[in-house]
């Protein structure tokens, strides 16, 4: 592998992306929407009720519904504080990791589709590249965008829930163990899983649309997670966190290995899938 | 030693053949062109030739390394132009050069340096750091052509590389390839439209119809071969007689040669279906029947009409 080739055009796409409105504009409204707003209205709405405390109480109760292991967890806690630790610790953490996976998605779809659209491709597929150092490119080129955002958006997210928290609990709620596990480990396998998909569908359809739309399917393992938490089936602990990562890179591994055994630059012009 | 040779080379798209049995040498320092209508396989003969595409039968060899298993090494010491200018109009100039060269494994440190000397070259200095949607067409495509030659390459495939310019800067192209050819010992190959440039600047040329090479020589060679139909297809040959000469000329000539037809303008007679070769016969008649000739023009026969007999005419429903 050519490492310096694979660099340049890392460097390249990057200096694509961070051009384009197109695809700047959805890496930073998700973050925005789901790990700015959401923890603010979720800890601020109960006292916005009429009658708080009613609020509070009911909404304290789907604690009861969750595994033994996340109510040991939140033993000891005032009934807001159990709100406010299972939202911003717990049922938000599956949702963070859609920030990588939707970052690494739309920075992906653009990859090849988004190429053909600027008829930009033939001028990459003259480039003294092989086809792999082409995949492994394409693929790096969306897994580091998508791994600053997911960094920037912990931190964002981890300053926002300790300012909503600090008033109920009295402490700093973030840095904990559980979410950087989350970050370091898990995001970016999460990430790497969506961009290998992405890239491979991006490379056989003609537009970035079409490549995005389909691509969209990557984000149900974390939709089953999400599920899985708030229903009680499980809960993210230290050990299910570290877990999970490893479960995500595992998969990375074989569809990299899939990728740049399958990927062909013949096929980006011929629209034969290889 | 040859730096393109292929045997027989083919390539199917389904069961339509885009380049069907191409056997064609390339010698260092050549220019050679690729002539053909749209569809003629002259696009898909560079993506063979550098790599991007397998070929379905033949065999093929660029500087001397095969390009479905030395495609990456080829393309490192080769230029491409492709028919679109392929330039990602969001960048600069300046950015789009930077980039190309880090791709070919140039080093940051002398970037700077290459890139003033090459926008210079297609008078770009101005339009450096202007993002390339700001550029004219032309502009466009000089960029795209400096971004071919950046890196030095041995070997230079141009894809109608003029079809965007004005004469001066078409001028200014053909001068600097000729150049990058005679001083850097460069090969190119470049497939266009314009037959007048492949004359003035091919030392050879290969046509292409339907995937299949039908000619091949330099232009000289291939004007000669076939001036004789050329002319005859194209273009009349005009005689310049006296006014009250032309009805007797008229009824000398169609009574000598049944197969020409004959036109009289107020001083001369347009003559239809005679060859080079038949002019002293013509001429010969005339003198003949005492029809003093004043000055005859016979047209020269250039390129284009070599094409133009080589081709029937395109079927425009395909």
């Amino acid at each position: 592998m050519h490492l310096s080739a694979v660099f340049a055009l890392v460097r390249r796409d990057l200096k694509i992306v961070s051009q384009s409105r197109g695809v700047l504009l959805p890496m930073l409204v998700v973050p925005v929407l789901s790990l700015v707003l959401l923890p603010v209205l979720a800890v601020v709405a109960p006292s916005l009720g009429d009658s708080e405390q009613a609020t509070v109480l009911a909404l304290s109760r789907i604690v009861d519904w969750m595994s033994a292991g996340l109510q040991d967890q939140l033993a000891g806690y005032t009934d807001l504080q159990k709100w406010v630790v299972l939202v911003l610790v717990y049922f938000l953490a599956p949702l963070y990791l859609v920030v990588p996976l939707m970052v690494a998605s739309v920075v992906a779809a653009d990859s090849f589709a988004g190429e053909k659209e600027r008829k930009t491709l033939e001028a990459l597929l003259y480039t003294p590249t092989t086809d792999a150092e082409l995949f492994f490119g394409k693929v790096l080129a969306a897994w580091l965008p998508a791994m600053a955002v997911s960094l920037g958006s912990f931190l964002l997210y981890a300053t926002i829930a300790n300012w909503v928290a600090w008033p109920v609990l009295g402490r700093l709620l973030f840095p904990n163990a559980i979410w950087l596990i989350l970050v370091f480990w898990v995001a970016p396998a999460v990430a790497a899983m969506g961009l290998s998909v992405t890239v491979l569908i991006s490379s056989r359809v003609q537009s970035f649309q079409e490549a995005f739309q389909l691509g969209g399917f990557v984000v149900l393992p974390i939709v089953v997670l999400l599920v899985g938490q708030v229903s009680g089936v499980m809960y993210f602990s230290k050990g299910m966190v570290a877990l999970l990562g490893l479960g995500f890179w595992l998969i990375d591994v074989a569809l990299l290995a899939i990728g740049a055994h399958v990927f062909r630059r013949e096929n980006l012009l011929t629209g034969d899938p290889g | 030693m040859p730096v393109i040779r292929t045997l027989q080379l083919t390539r199917y798209f389904g069961d339509k053949a885009a380049v069907k049995d191409l056997s064609i040498t390339i010698e260092r320092g050549e220019i050679f062109g690729l002539l053909g209508h749209n569809g003629a396989g002259k696009t898909t003969s560079i993506r063979l030739l550098t790599g991007i595409l397998s070929a379905h039968g033949g065999t093929m060899e660029v500087l001397g390394l095969s390009p479905q298993r030395d495609g990456a090494a080829i393309r490192a010491r080769t230029g491409v132009l492709p028919e679109t200018h392929a330039l990602d109009e969001r960048m600069t100039a300046f950015d789009t050069l930077r980039l190309h060269g880090l791709t070919y494994g140039w080093s940051s440190r002398m970037i700077p340096a290459r890139i003033e000397e090459v926008l210079a070259a297609f008078d770009l200095t101005e339009q450096t750091h202007q993002r390339i949607r700001k550029l004219s067409k032309g502009m466009k495509q000089r960029l795209a052509l400096a971004r071919t030659l950046f890196h030095r390459p041995e070997l230079i495939f141009l894809d109608e590389p003029t079809s965007a310019l004005d004469p001066i800067a078409r001028k200014a192209v053909h001068s600097f390839l000729t150049q990058m050819v005679q001083s850097e010992g460069a090969t190119a190959v470049v497939c266009t439209h314009n037959l007048n440039e492949a004359q003035a600047i091919c030392d050879r040329v290969g046509v292409l119809e339907k995937g299949r090479l039908i000619a091949l020589g330099t232009p000289a060679e291939l004007i000669a071969g076939l001036s004789e139909q050329a002319t005859r297809a194209e273009h009349p040959v005009l005689f310049e007689v006296p006014a009250e000469d032309m009805d007797r000329a008229c009824e000398a000539l169609t009574s000598a040669h049944s197969r020409i037809q004959v036109e009289k303008n107020s001083h001369s007679l347009r003559i239809h279906g005679v060859g080079r070769a038949q002019v002293p016969d013509v001429v010969e008649c005339l003198v003949r029947h005492h029809i003093r000739i004043y000055a005859i023009n016979v047209p020269p026969v250039s390129l284009n009409d070599v094409y133009l007999a080589l081709h029937s005419p395109p079927d425009m429903g395909h």
